[in-house]
């Protein structure tokens, strides 16, 4: 099983863009930063592809698909029994996730050749880009859950540099500080439950540690804290750390921050990759979440639905282009973790998990589109917000399209990619937990609604008084649009079914009409109330507002939540632990030691006056002394 | 040559020029004469050396010996001192010790 070894380049082609580019690229010409990049994630892009057809549909799977390993080396061995390894595993996620990855990042990087034109640090972007790309493909592809926690902090830094990238504008730090402060903080959790994973199994291995019926977990059900159990409490706090990362509530405030970045990075780490990462992780582990912690599954499941729901609320008052998406990327998420939580495992049992990692793919490709298209829209009128803009088809042709294609297929019109992974995790939802249900579906008219307010309000209504006349993109940003426009139409035929499943065998699944005609209909109604209110500009949006007064205002503010954490940082932390401990630092610990200082200084200068310089007085001490000595060892001693 | 003297003798006398030779190391300003004090020092050591020698093992010479090397040592340590005085003299224009203190604080 040593055919993939090639696979090795996938991710190092990316680390060496990184390092070639982070050294030499202020020397070049800008553009060649952006060519030798986009070439090199063009060839991991190609490898993947090639690793992907030929592990999916390269030979005979009727017993379910191997886990491969191809390449392992030891890292670190600290003692016999703990060895960290660095690899590269195969699976159906990891390499589904590689598609994922490799596809957006090469589109973002022939996006951003066009979009960044001119900026400065166009070099330094690149570099950062391809950073972010190593670190994300080391992270699906580990073996071993602490290289995905090595990676999980290095994909961590890369979004905190991309989302500061323009550390000039004092907003942008700012939003780089409070995405990475809150990520590390989930991520003390996902480091204590690796902690106590191992500590229980004695692994870092997913080989070992999610093989079905497997027996490391033995003394596991012995082992308990404040009445529950280790491996529900290691679960717990390793999904923490996934959800910090994906941006799950109560951790979701970071995200609509982050759009401070540029948009290809928003596009890419924001929305298509790195937010999943988190997914990934509690799909990576779900046998032994399914089998060792069901509590923490549902927690997953609750988790995942009231951010859906909460994030889709929201998402209908934004005016900022960007937050919208960044709302639906929050919502769309939850789906994911709605569908792992709600599902069982083997066979169609395990139809959540198949449909959680569905979405994830059809998602990835439709919110990069989305956000790369307000990327162009962005860049054709210069500005975020949605009343600074209006009736841009006519400007902006082929980004009105594929925008078009990327809302329908999020609201989940028939035959679009978004309808088959969402038709899944209805179905999901609606054999485990009926609550869990009526909120997706829910949800799914409120998604179709913001995303149609989003395009009804730009794409048609009044024109706007601009600047310069909008004009549309160059080739070089439109050819990614396009290519992922036709993505999002056919992506929902591949059969995820037979490839990508919670026990590595496929299974028939059949349309459920029952569940597809109603939210195709719910979709459908989202769109007409979006059309019927914003298509044509009027005042009933603004009249509505006013009818619900404080709930608008609530939801305006998005809950106060980051009021809320600023107000439990800020007025309670600070003043009640951070100043006390800060005052007895200063006061106590550092009086003490510039205590001893100042004791031996006033006390040198008082005895500094026997250092006279004089032979005589050193000789004169000097026998005194000895004659002290002397006497006082015959008198004293004998 | 020595017989009928009593040890006692010879220790006392040593330790008198010890201690005139401390006293004129400590008191006196002139280096060349603080330098003789520290002559007196060595030799009542070498009487003591010389006279333990002969009393407490009449057959062995080592007492002896050493005294020779310390004189020797004496005469190369005044070499070097009397150098330095020289030095000093041509800093200062004289050689009391007093004036050699740039090395305090």
């Amino acid at each position: 099983m040593t055919g993939y070894t090639y696979t090795l380049f996938i991710i190092m082609i990316p680390l060496i863009m990184f390092l070639v580019t982070g050294l030499l690229g202020m020397k070049w010409k800008p553009i060649v930063s952006g060519l030798l990049g986009t070439t090199g994630m063009g060839i991991s892009w190609v490898l993947s592809l090639v690793t992907a057809g030929s592990y999916f549909f390269g030979g005979h799977h009727a017993e379910g698909f191997q886990t491969i390993i191809p390449f392992e080396m030891k890292w670190l061995q600290f003692t016999d029994t703990l060895i960290i390894k660095m690899g590269i595993l195969l699976d159906p996620i990891s390499v589904m996730m590689l598609v994922v990855i490799t596809t957006i990042s090469f589109m973002v990087h022939l996006y951003s050749i066009g979009y960044m034109h001119g900026e400065t640090g166009f070099a330094r972007f690149f570099a950062f880009l391809s950073l972010f790309t190593f670190s994300m493909l080391g992270l699906v592809i580990a073996p071993n859950i602490f290289q995905m926690y090595i990676f999980w902090e290095l994909v961590g830094v890369s979004s905190f540099l991309l989302i500061g990238f323009y550390y000039q504008k004092p907003s942008a730090v700012a939003a780089s500080k409070k995405a990475f402060i809150v990520t590390r903080f989930a991520d003390l959790g996902f480091l204590i439950g690796i902690l106590i994973l191992s500590f229980v199994t004695g692994t870092f291995d997913f080989a070992k540690l999610t093989q079905p019926g497997t027996a490391i977990f033995g003394s596991a059900a012995s082992m308990s804290f404040l009445g529950i159990s280790a491996m529900t409490w290691a679960m717990t706090l390793i999904f923490i750390g996934g959800a910090g990362k994906s941006a799950m509530f109560p951790l979701h405030i970071w995200l609509p921050d982050a759009m401070e970045g540029p948009t290809p990075v928003s596009a890419l780490i924001h929305a298509a990759t790195m937010v999943v990462a988190g997914v990934f992780l509690v799909a990576r582990m779900f046998p032994v979440i399914h089998f060792q912690a069901p509590a923490t599954q549902e927690i997953i499941g609750y988790v995942g639905g009231f951010t859906s729901l909460f994030a889709a609320v929201i998402a209908i008052t934004q005016y900022d282009i960007k937050r919208v998406l960044a709302f639906s990327t929050l919502s769309q998420l939850g789906y994911m973790m709605l569908a792992l939580g709600v599902s069982g495992y083997g066979g169609e049992e395990g139809l959540g998990y198949m449909a959680s990692m569905f979405h994830l793919f059809t998602h990835a490709m439709f919110k990069a589109l989305l956000f790369l298209g307000a990327g162009s829209i962005i860049h054709a009128v210069h500005s975020n917000y949605m009343y600074d803009m209006g009736g841009l088809r006519k400007y902006l042709p082929i980004t009105h399209m594929t925008f078009l294609i990327a809302c329908l297929t999020i609201a989940g019109v028939p035959f679009l990619s978004g309808f088959y992974s969402k038709d899944e995790i209805l179905v999901a939802a609606l054999e485990h937990n009926k609550l869990l249900f009526a909120i997706e579906f829910l949800v799914a008219g409120l998604t179709a609604f913001y995303m149609f307010r989003l395009y009804f309000s730009v794409f048609w209504g009044k024109d706007r008084h601009y600047h310069h006349t909008p004009h549309e993109s160059p080739l070089v940003m439109t050819i990614p649009l396009m290519f992922l426009a036709v993505a999002s139409i056919f992506a929902g035929y591949l059969p995820f079914t037979e490839l990508v499943t919670s026990d590595k065998v496929g299974f028939e699944s059949h349309m459920n009409f029952a569940v597809a005609i109603p939210s195709v209909l719910i979709g459908l109604f989202g769109i007409g109330m979006a059309w019927i209110l914003y298509k044509k500009e009027s005042d009933v949006p603004a009249k509505l507002a006013a009818k619900f007064g404080m709930l608008y205002t609530a939801t305006y503010n998005k809950f106060y939540f980051d009021e809320i954490y600023l107000f439990v940082t800020k007025k309670i932390i600070f003043n009640y632990i951070s100043r006390p401990v800060a005052w007895f630092d200063r006061h106590i610990i550092d009086a003490f030691m510039v205590g001893i200082g100042l004791t031996t200084e006033k006390i040198s200068y008082q005895i500094k006056g026997m250092q006279s310089g004089q032979l005589q007085h050193y000789a004169f001490m000097f026998v005194a002394g000895t004659l002290a000595l002397a006497l006082s060892m015959i008198y004293l001693l004998m | 040559m020595i017989q009928g003297i009593p040890l006692e003798h010879f220790l006392i006398v040593s330790t008198i020029m010890f201690f005139i030779g401390v006293c004129g190391f400590i008191i006196r300003r002139n280096l060349i004469t603080m330098l003789m004090a520290i002559e007196l020092i060595l030799n009542s050591v070498n009487i003591n050396f010389v006279v333990f020698n002969r009393y407490l093992y009449p057959d062995q010479l080592q007492g002896q010996f050493f005294s020779l090397f310390i004189v020797g040592i004496a005469a190369a340590e005044a070499s070097v001192a009397i150098a330095l005085i020289i030095n000093i003299y041509r800093k200062l224009q004289n050689i009391e010790v007093e004036n050699v203190n740039e090395m305090k604080y």
